[in-house]
Formats: structure tokens, C-alpha cells, sequence
């Protein structure tokens, strides 16, 4: 855990001569202060509310935060590489939508179905990854591109109608399996095993390592000897397969393949990462962050409505939250300087 | 030195997120308070879900329950999509719901399909849910739904339009709502129907998503094709309100025939002003009071609201047609919402 949230390259040079203390670790990790909000929200709204504090709602909230948390893991890969990708949430919507019509027409079989859904949401990381590193052009604008491109072919393809009548397979991550006496989604579970595996592959492989050079300096990577083209391609093609199973967790969560979806969760995805520590200059955060700051957007979108706070106030909270977390990230590479 | 800034600004990052975690967190508790009364037992929980928070149709249906919860000794908790179109957001407003324990539900549904299986789970724990507003497809899918009858707003316009034309050949531009949404299609053929045409007689028709800014381009390019365009079908008041900058712009505002739907106060406004002629009025305050009153009643004796309930629409206009039954705009801006 501890290895986990310092990565490599986000350390200054001197803290790697002295062994730091567990103490000292913990505080300067990037994630520690979005734990800390994480901890004050769910302790205020469990003396506000209830209803708040049961397995039930923590597994509520899970649930609520899957598809935009595995968006998030992809984003967050980007982002550490200094990048950004805008067309997340309208490639998940067209690889949900190719999904849902090719099963419930009966085109394909629902595994098949589902294959193509990673293949072709796969395909479009691909090439915002070849666009961004060939040309190269701006990520920021490669996937403002690709927004629109998936966004269109979305309602293209679905003639703007909803796709209803799903075979099982396709809403099995849905399903909820009892433990004790709380109910879990299936879909919860294969989140939190990606932002596990994703978290070990960062902080422990050669991959993870690379990645975090790639995103401190480009030209000083390509220098060390690591292969930044094939390196920068490899992580939107990544990326791109994480909103293809985000797009299956969407319509097991649904139950339906809805054109208007994931219009807002590039931006929610963005918001998370920042949240969660992860900074957008590259090279410094963590998919565990980005797990943290998911939650805390859900938590405070749950407990505000057990509460009986109107919507809007959560989207003026997050506004507040994100404003801090990249002003403490700010602040904070000023003085490691 | 590195010492020190490290662990000092590690420290300021830990205490400048408390902070401002705290603040917020006692800025929500206060929030709370204002908006509605904090849980006290035995009272009635009811949520209201709408498309989205900032539309003024939406926001005069959330005073209407508000006003019904605070009369009826209910407590009323609200949510809303991030835009139109925002299944996903309202399925989670549903769930938090029912996790907050509401006796019954209000919604809006931003998509009829898809928002159905949240509905049925939600049912399925006992909870009333009524459909204000949009029908669901299928219209089963909720308990009762509470709705102007925009069939009938479209023809009472329909039959208006056809009156105030006097026998003279129309040319008409129907300014829409979007594909394959209920609402919009009931009013054109509503609209049709009244006048007496079919689509064949439409010279024009456009999506607008009822945007001002989008109602106006569509005109703009109506005009470009059919330059003798007589009539202007539109979705809602902000559509009609943009085909009217477009027609102005052209010189051709006076005789042109514009009706619309919805009984907005800007809207009915602008009929007094003589840039809408005529607009069936609707009123969603009703639709959410009378909604409130349902899940009371439900919370009291078990009873459920069921079926179909029209919550009225009234022609207005200053210019009255023979034949047609209409009330003059101090009516309307007496009865507006927005």
C-alpha cells in the first residue's frame, strides 16, 4: 500500500538518500489528502444520516461509481503521461451501444457481442495513441476530435433509440451476490480488482515505472532508452479497452444500451483523477488516488441525497473539491522544487 | 531544508483539505436546513427527480411540491440528470432514494426506455412511483402518470392557427423537439391534427431541441427554402421565441402566424407582446403538487394512484378566434410557470 502511493520519480532526489519514516511517507504520499477528505465526508454524513452508514449504502455507492471509477483508470494512465482524454465517456457510449444492438438483434451471440465492444472501444485508443504520438497533435485536441466522432457514430448506428430486451450475459455484471447480509454487484467487484492490478502494474513493473518517466519527461525517457512511441500508443490503446469494459459495466448497471449516454463523464473522469492527486502536468499520482477520489464524488452525491440536499449543491461541492486538489497540487510542486 | 518544505508543505496539503472539506461539509449541513426539514419521524418522505436542475419548467414543478410537501407534512428530497438525456444520473437519484427510505417517487424520465428497469427495482421494494410530465415506455412501467395531455395542446393550436388563417393557403414550418421523444411528436401530430393537414403539408420541419439559439437557426434555414412561409408549428416558447429573431431579421414578422406550447411567463409574456399568437398552456406546479398528494395518501392508507391523470392545458391569446375557446394573456400570466 505504502509502495504503492509513492511511485517512482515523484520523490524528490533527497528523500531518496534518507530512509524516510512510515510517518513522514504517509503524509507526503499524493493520496493522503484525498483519504483524509474521503474519511471526514463519510464520518460527517455518518452522524448526519442513518441511513448512511450501512454495507447496503457503501455498496450502493460502489456500484454508483463503477463505470465512471474504470473510465477513470484509463484517464488517469493519460494523465500521467501528461496527456488527456476528452472522448472517453462517447467512445464507452458507442462501444455500449455496438454491444447492446449487436446481442439484442441476435447479429452476434452476447460473449461475441461483447468481444467487439472491447475490440472496437480497444481501436479507438489505438488511434487517438497513433494521432497523438505519429503526427504528433495535441491529445487535448485528438480526443476533443474523437469525442465527436464517437458521439456521432453513436447515434448514427442506434438511430437515436434506446436498446432494450438485452440477453443475460450482457447484464450479468449486474447481478448481486449476498455477502452477510449486504448485497454486491459483480460489476463492483471486476472495478475494484482493474484499479488493484492496474495499481500494482504502475508500482511494480517495468511498465509502471517507464510510464511515470514517460509522463516527468518525454525526451529524458527516449534518452534513458525506453521506447516512448510505442510506450505513449500502448497506454491509449489500454486506456481504450478500460472504456470497453466500462461500457459493459454501464449496461449491466442500466439494463439497457442508451445512445445519451457518458455525455458528461469525460469531464467526471477528469474530476476524479484530479480529486484522487494525480497531477495533469504527468509523471506524479495514482490509480488508487483516482479510486479515492471516485468515491468521494459518490459519497457526497449519496450522503447529500439521504440527506435531502438538492442535487445541485453536490455538483457546487465538487466544483469546490476539484478547485483545492489541483491548488494543493500546485502548491506542493512549488515547494518539492 | 528539503526536510523541512517537504514535510511542511505535505502538512499544509493535509490541513488545507480538512479545511475546505469541513467547510463544505458544514456549507451542505446548512444547505440542508433551508431547503427541507431535517428528517423527523413519521413524516412522509417523497423525492422528486427531474431532467435536469436548471430548466424553469422543472424548477416551478419542484416549488409546486415543495409547497405541496410543507402543506401535507411530507418531506421532500430532490434530484436531477446533469443535462437532458442524463439516464444514468437519474437511475442513481432513484437508488439514493429509496436508500433514503421516500414512501414514493416523482420523476421526469430524461429517456422513457431506459429508464425502466430502475423504476421496476424501485417498485419491486414497495415504493410508489409516478411519472410527471414524460410518460415512460411502456407507459405501464410506473404506477400512474400525471401529464398534460400534449395530443391535445397540439390541436388546441392546431385548430387556432387554422381559425386565424381565415381559408387563406398555409405554408407551414414545424419547428420540433428531437427524434423519437414522445412529447414532441404528440404535440406536431397534435398540431396537425387540429389544422387539419398532414406531414405532406409541412414545407419544412427541423429539431430544435427547444433551444432558443437553435429554433432560430432552424427558422433561418426554413426561410431559406421556403421563403413563403405562412405558419410556425413550435415545440415550446424559447423555439418560437428564436423563430421570431429569424423572421424579424428578415422583415417578415407581422405576417407571419406563430403558435407554441408551453405557458412559460416569458412565453405568455411574448404572446402578450404579439410575437407568439397563440400557446397552449401547461401547468407543472399541478403535476407535482398533485403528485406529492398521491404518495401521502399512499404513506396513509396503502391506497396507489394508478392510471392516467390530465393535469389540464389552456389555450391563450389576445387575438380570440371564432370557434375556438381561448383565455386572454392576464389568464396566462396569472397561471404562468418560469
Amino acid at each position: 500500500m505504502t509502495a504503492t502511493t509513492t511511485p517512482p520519480g515523484t520523490s524528490s532526489p533527497y528523500a531518496e538518500l534518507k530512509a524516510p519514516t512510515t510517518a513522514r511517507r504517509l503524509l507526503t504520499a499524493p493520496t493522503t489528502g484525498p483519504l483524509v477528505a474521503l474519511l471526514l465526508a463519510c464520518a460527517f454524513f455518518s452522524f448526519s444520516t442513518e441511513q448512511f452508514l450501512t454495507g447496503g449504502n457503501f455498496s450502493l455507492i460502489v456500484q454508483q461509481v463503477m463505470v465512471v471509477g474504470t473510465l477513470a483508470i484509463g484517464q488517469t494512465l493519460i494523465i500521467l503521461t501528461a496527456g488527456i482524454d476528452l472522448s472517453c465517456g462517447a467512445v464507452m457510449a458507442f462501444g455500449s451501444i455496438v454491444i447492446a444492438k449487436m446481442a439484442a438483434e441476435g447479429s452476434l451471440p452476447p460473449l461475441a457481442a461483447i468481444a467487439l465492444g472491447l475490440v472496437v472501444c480497444g481501436g479507438f485508443g489505438l488511434l487517438n495513441g497513433l494521432l497523438v504520438q505519429k503526427i504528433p497533435l495535441p491529445p487535448f485536441i485528438v480526443t476533443l476530435g474523437m469525442l465527436n466522432v464517437a458521439f456521432a457514430l453513436t447515434h448514427i448506428y442506434s438511430e437515436e433509440q434506446t436498446v432494450t430486451n438485452l440477453p443475460g450475459p450482457l447484464t450479468a455484471l449486474g447481478e448481486t451476490f449476498p455477502l452477510g447480509h449486504t448485497d454486491i454487484t459483480y460489476g463492483s467487484l471486476v472495478t475494484i480488482a482493474l484499479f488493484l492490478l492496474l495499481a500494482y502494474s504502475l508500482s511494480n513493473t517495468g511498465w509502471g515505472r517507464h510510464v511515470y518517466a514517460l509522463g516527468n519527461s518525454q525526451e529524458a525517457a527516449r534518452l534513458n532508452g525506453i521506447r516512448t512511441s510505442r510506450l505513449t500508443i500502448g497506454i491509449y490503446t489500454v486506456a481504450g479497452l478500460l472504456y470497453g469494459i466500462a461500457a459493459l459495466l454501464l449496461i449491466s448497471r442500466t439494463g439497457v444500451g442508451d445512445p445519451q449516454a457518458g455525455q458528461t463523464d469525460n469531464l467526471d473522469s477528469i474530476t476524479a483523477v484530479v480529486l484522487g492527486g494525480t497531477s495533469l502536468f504527468g509523471g506524479r499520482g495514482s490509480v488508487l488516488g483516482t479510486f479515492i477520489g471516485v468515491l468521494i464524488v459518490g459519497v457526497f452525491r449519496n450522503g447529500l441525497q439521504l440527506m435531502g440536499v438538492a442535487s445541485i449543491y453536490q455538483t457546487l461541492i465538487t466544483g469546490v473539491l476539484v478547485i483545492l486538489a489541483v491548488t494543493v497540487d500546485q502548491l506542493s510542486r512549488k515547494k518539492a522544487r | 531544508m528539503s526536510r523541512t518544505t517537504r514535510l511542511s508543505s505535505s502538512l499544509l496539503r493535509v490541513a488545507a483539505l480538512s479545511g475546505v472539506a469541513a467547510l463544505t461539509l458544514t456549507a451542505c449541513g446548512s444547505g440542508s436546513g433551508s431547503g427541507s426539514s431535517s428528517s423527523g419521524s413519521g413524516e412522509v418522505k417523497v423525492g422528486l427527480i427531474t431532467k435536469t436542475d436548471t430548466n424553469p419548467f422543472f424548477v416551478k414543478m419542484k416549488e409546486g411540491a415543495e409547497k405541496a410537501a410543507k402543506e401535507n407534512g411530507a418531506q421532500l428530497s430532490t434530484a436531477a440528470g446533469k443535462f437532458d438525456g442524463d439516464n444514468a444520473g437519474q437511475v442513481t437519484a432513484i437508488e439514493n432514494m429509496v436508500a433514503a427510505g421516500v414512501k414514493g417517487i416523482l420523476i421526469t424520465p430524461s429517456d422513457s426506455k431506459a429508464i425502466v428497469p430502475a423504476i421496476e427495482k424501485a417498485r419491486a421494494k414497495g415504493v410508489l412511483v409516478i411519472a410527471l410530465d414524460t410518460p415512460t415506455d411502456p407507459e405501464s412501467a410506473v404506477d400512474a402518470l400525471f401529464a398534460t395531455d400534449n395530443l391535445k395542446a397540439g390541436e388546441l393550436i392546431g385548430e387556432y392557427a387554422k381559425a386565424a388563417m381565415k381559408g387563406k393557403t398555409a405554408k407551414i414550418a414545424a419547428l420540433d423537439l428531437a427524434p423519437g421523444v414522445s412529447v414532441g411528436v404528440q404535440r406536431h401530430n397534435g398540431f396537425l391534427k387540429g389544422f387539419g393537414a398532414t406531414d405532406k403539408d409541412v414545407a419544412c420541419a427541423q429539431d430544435t431541441g427547444g433551444d432558443q439559439a437553435k429554433g432560430q437557426t432552424a427558422m433561418e434555414n426554413c426561410l431559406q427554402k421556403e421563403p413563403d412561409i405562412n405558419v410556425v408549428y413550435t415545440i415550446n416558447e424559447p423555439a418560437a421565441l428564436g423563430a421570431y429573431t429569424a423572421l424579424k431579421a428578415k422583415g417578415r414578422e407581422k405576417d407571419v402566424l406563430i403558435v407554441s406550447v408551453d405557458g412559460g411567463c416569458t412565453g405568455t409574456q411574448a404572446v402578450k407582446d404579439g410575437k407568439i399568437a397563440a400557446t397552449s398552456q401547461q401547468y407543472p406546479l399541478k403535476m407535482a403538487a398533485e403528485g406529492v398528494k398521491a404518495v401521502v395518501a399512499y404513506a396513509k392508507d396503502g391506497k396507489k394512484a394508478s392510471g392516467y391523470t390530465d393535469t389540464g392545458v389552456t389555450l391563450i391569446s389576445d387575438k380570440a378566434q371564432d370557434g375556438v375557446t381561448s383565455k386572454d394573456t392576464a389568464y396566462g400570466l396569472e397561471n404562468c410557470w418560469g
